[in-house]
């Protein structure tokens, strides 16, 4: 299985996991498994239009999705997907 | 068997083979290593340009570490050409296999109109002050130079950058501005450790300023009471070599970002989260900036600051302290810095982890389009620096 890895600023919208098991053959597929779980990070991760806001970024076992085949980046087996929204805090 | 000076001095000569400047300066220019084995007062008063200082006191410890391959050309000279001599046949004991020794040494060089640089050198209590830098060949009296003779800027004497600046300030980086618009307020002094409870409602860039002062009086503290902005950011980085952002919000963010790729000045990027902090070195046009790591930011109630969420106070602290490491690292032009790599850092797990960042060949600020001679004031910025509305959220 799949696990996405959920970062601090969208663990509240997660049930306060840091990881969770997904399904799906590609990052789309196993981004809608976790909003199926937890719908509530839906608005964090995508547009109305589906597409995934410019800021989050997806990695796949450290590679930028942007740079892969965006959601139809093929996941499975011990592949890690990594959530990274921008964080601002810094006083 | 006794013996004199001379019976030495004949034996290193027929040891050591004897080179004129002019064929030490051939050498130089083929390659060579040029060793200067006089004594630290000595090599203070001025050198042969390009020579490596290693006094002869040192040269069996250091040399292996200084010339590794024992078949690179080595030249080495003192003041007259005789201590070189024994210094070189120590080296010729050793293996090295090309070794020679200049005749009339620096004073010869020095007369015959050849190059040579004095060194800048370090005050007795430099000297002191320093010794630990001094010891690591990595840094030594020219990184220690290059430090004090560097300029860099804190935005925010906050969480991040108090830990940076005291420790950029007990390195001996000559310049530090500071650039913060805000009063110290008791609920910072759990993690902003340049402040103290008594300085409550003073400016924080005066605090800080009394804080590294009293630290190390070789910095001279740069303070801009003022709240960075689009008009004023081009103003305020001018003329620094390296930035430190520690600030709060992405607006300022993505205004210091804009502007600092346009002067061609690196940032190193820290922030915080709770029990977790992202650190990464923006080197314009070398690697990623921050536009393309995020093009746009998120609105502000998805991306709550620490005023908001909290922040557990050493985490600040540690990415503060990894900012300074990698800051140092850039002015002194060592290791790897953290360029095109974001660093996670998560305090509960105990735990590093790191992502590769890539430039974004579609960059509005350092993309493709836009050419690393383009002129600083040009003015061809007009980025968004708040939440764009098409995100799909009610911002």
């Amino acid at each position: 299985m799949t696990a996405v890895r959920i970062p601090p600023v969208l663990r509240q919208q997660a049930g306060n996991q840091k990881k969770v098991e997904v399904t799906g053959s590609t990052v789309g597929e196993a981004l809608e498994s976790l909003l199926g779980t937890y719908p509530g990070l839906r608005e964090q991760i995508f547009t109305a239009d589906g597409s995934l806001n410019r800021f989050v970024n997806v990695y796949v076992n450290g590679r930028d999705v942007r740079y892969e085949q965006e959601l139809a980046t093929p996941v499975g087996g011990s592949d890690e997907v990594i959530l990274l929204p921008a964080m601002a805090g810094g006083r | 068997m006794t013996k004199t000076y001379r019976d030495l001095l004949a034996e290193a000569r027929a040891r050591v083979r004897e080179v004129t400047t002019t064929e030490a300066e051939l050498a130089a220019g083929d390659g060579a290593t040029i060793i200067d084995c006089r004594e630290d007062s000595e090599w203070e008063q001025g050198h042969v340009r390009g020579a490596r200082h290693l006094s002869k006191s040192y040269i069996e410890q250091d040399i292996e570490s200084l010339v590794p391959d024992r078949e690179t050309p080595v030249v080495v000279y003192c003041a007259g050409g005789i201590r070189s001599l024994f210094a070189a046949e120590t080296l010729v004991d050793m293996g090295y296999s090309d070794v020679a020794s200049m005749s009339g040494g620096f004073q010869a060089w020095k007369s015959e109109g050849r190059a040579w640089d004095q060194p800048r050198v370090l005050s007795p209590e430099q000297k002191s002050r320093y010794s630990r830098h001094l010891l690591i060949p990595e840094v030594g009296t020219e990184g220690q130079a290059r430090l004090l003779d560097s300029k860099v800027l804190f935005i925010g004497a906050g969480g991040l950058g108090s830990p940076g600046m005291l420790y950029m300030a007990a390195a001996g980086v000559g310049t530090i501005g500071i650039v913060d618009f805000d009063v110290v307020d008791a609920s910072n002094l759990q993690r902003q450790i340049v402040h103290r409870t008594d300085r409550v409602g003073m400016r924080k860039v005066e605090s800080a300023q009394m804080t590294i002062n009293a630290l190390n009086p070789d910095v001279d503290v740069v303070i801009h009471e003022t709240m960075l902005g689009p008009d004023n950011v081009g103003e305020l980085i001018a003329g620094y070599d390296l930035i430190f952002d520690g600030t709060d919000t992405f607006e300022t963010r993505y205004v210091l970002n804009d502007a600092a790729v346009r002067a061609r000045i690196p940032v190193v990027h820290a922030s915080v989260f709770r029990f977790e902090g992202q650190l990464t070195v923006f080197k314009p046009f070398e690697g990623p900036c921050y536009r393309c790591l995020y093009p746009t930011p998120p609105p502000p109630e998805l991306a709550p600051g620490c005023s908001v969420a909290g922040v557990l106070g050493v985490v600040p602290g540690v990415m503060g302290l990894l900012q300074a490491t990698e800051g140092l690292k850039v002015l002194l032009d060592i290791g790897d810095p953290l360029v095109g790599r974001l660093l996670i850092y998560d305090a509960l797990d105990g735990a590093f982890s790191e992502l590769q960042l890539r430039r974004d060949p579609g960059c509005p600020a350092c993309g493709d389009g836009v050419l690393p001679e383009a002129s600083a004031d040009d003015g061809v910025f007009t980025l968004p620096t708040t939440p764009a509305t098409a995100t799909g959220v009610n911002a």
